[in-house]
C-alpha cells in the first residue's frame, strides 16, 4: 500500500515519510529539525500541522485506491487541536476516514511522539473529490 | 510501536528564548522619554525568519496596525501540494497563519510573552493562483488573561477574495511555561 503512495512535494521536502502501516493506513513520520522548528527545541504548530494534514490525505488516498478511485482531492478546511507541546523528537501521523462519500470525505488525524497513547495534536479535515 | 532513534545533535540553531525576544535586540532609537520598547511585528520579523521552520519557508513582513500583522509565504516550486498544479499546499499556508496568528496577539498586547495554539480552524475558499506568493493577514480580537482570540484571511492580492478564512485559539502562558503556569507543569519532561 505506502508504495503507491506519493507524497507532495511539500511533505517530501519537509522530511515527511511513511514509515509503516495501521489497520491498513499508513502512518507518516518526521523528524526534529531546524525545519520544524518553532520554538526551540519545539515543533512549530505550522509543522506539525503540515504532518497531521499529509497524513490525512495520504489515508483518504489509500482508501479511494482500494475502491478503484483517482479523483483530484481539494482542501475545504481543517481544524488542529493542539494538545500538547511537539518536543524535539520524531513525530508521527495516522490518518482515519470517518465517512466516504461521493463528493466529500471526513477524516480525523492524530499525532503523536514517543507515547502513542498521549497525542499530542489531532485534526479533523473535510475534503472535496472531484 | 514506533521507537525515535533519532537523537538531536547538532541542532539547527542556538538560540535561547531571549535570542528571538524582538524587544531585547531592538536598537535604541526612541527618544530618551519613551518607555521602553513595545513588541514591533517589522522589527521582530529580523530574528524571527532566520531560524526554525519559519525560516526554511521564507516567511517576510508585509504589514501590520494596532492588532494585525500581515506576513508573506513566497512562492516555491517545493512547497507545492498537488503534482498537476503549480499553486502552493494548504501545509505552509497553516504555518504562514499559525505564525501571523501568533505576531497578532504580540502586536496586540505590545509585548513577547510566549503563547501555544490550542486551536486553529483554516476554510480553504479557493486554491491560490499559480505561481502566486500567499499573504496572510490575522488581527487578534479580543485577549482575556489567559487566552487570545484570533481571525484571518490568506490572500494573494485581492483581500475582497480571499484564498483561506482561519479563526483561533491561543493559551497565553508566562515567560517560563513550567513555572509560570502550573497547568503545564507536567509538560516539561518528556
Amino acid at each position: 500500500m505506502p508504495e503507491r503512495l506519493e507524497l507532495p512535494a511539500y511533505a517530501r521536502s519537509l522530511g515527511i515519510v511513511v514509515i509503516g502501516e495501521e489497520g491498513g493506513m499508513p502512518v507518516l513520520s518526521v523528524e526534529f529539525g531546524p525545519m520544524v522548528e518553532g520554538r526551540p527545541q519545539h515543533f512549530h504548530g505550522g509543522a506539525t500541522a503540515g504532518l497531521l494534514e499529509n497524513a490525512g490525505y495520504a489515508a483518504l488516498r489509500t482508501a479511494l485506491l482500494a475502491a478503484g478511485r483517482d479523483p483530484q482531492l481539494k482542501p475545504i478546511n481543517i481544524t488542529v487541536q493542539y494538545l500538547a507541546a511537539g518536543k524535539s523528537q520524531a513525530s508521527f501521523a495516522l490518518g482515519r476516514i470517518t465517512r466516504l462519500g461521493r463528493r466529500n470525505a471526513n477524516v480525523t488525524v492524530e499525532a503523536w511522539q514517543d507515547d502513542r497513547s498521549r497525542p499530542i495534536a489531532t485534526a479533523v479535515m473535510n475534503i472535496l473529490m472531484v | 510501536m514506533q521507537t525515535a532513534t533519532n537523537k538531536v545533535q547538532g541542532k539547527g540553531c542556538d538560540m535561547k528564548l531571549n535570542d528571538c525576544n524582538p524587544v531585547a535586540h531592538t536598537p535604541m532609537h526612541h527618544g530618551m522619554t519613551t518607555p521602553p520598547a513595545r513588541f514591533d511585528a517589522r522589527e521582530a520579523s529580523r530574528w524571527f525568519f532566520r531560524h526554525g521552520h519559519t525560516g526554511w519557508l521564507g516567511l517576510r513582513f508585509t504589514d501590520q496596525g494596532d492588532n494585525w500583522v500581515e506576513l508573506e509565504l513566497p512562492w516555491r516550486e517545493d512547497l507545492l501540494g498537488d503534482r498537476s498544479r503549480p499553486v502552493l499546499a494548504s501545509g505552509p499556508i497553516i504555518s504562514l497563519m499559525d505564525m501571523a496568528s501568533g505576531m497578532a496577539i504580540w502586536q496586540a498586547s505590545g509585548t513577547f510573552n510566549p503563547v501555544a495554539t490550542l486551536d486553529l480552524r483554516v476554510d480553504y475558499q479557493r486554491p491560490a493562483r499559480e505561481r502566486a506568493s500567499v499573504r496572510g493577514r490575522v488581527e487578534c480580537y479580543r485577549r482575556t488573561r489567559s487566552a487570545a482570540f484570533v481571525r484571518g484571511i490568506a490572500h494573494d492580492g485581492d483581500l475582497n477574495d480571499p484564498v483561506a478564512h482561519v479563526a483561533g485559539v491561543f493559551m497565553t502562558i508566562g515567560a517560563d511555561p513550567r513555572q509560570a503556569n502550573p497547568a503545564l507543569a507536567g509538560e516539561s519532561n518528556a
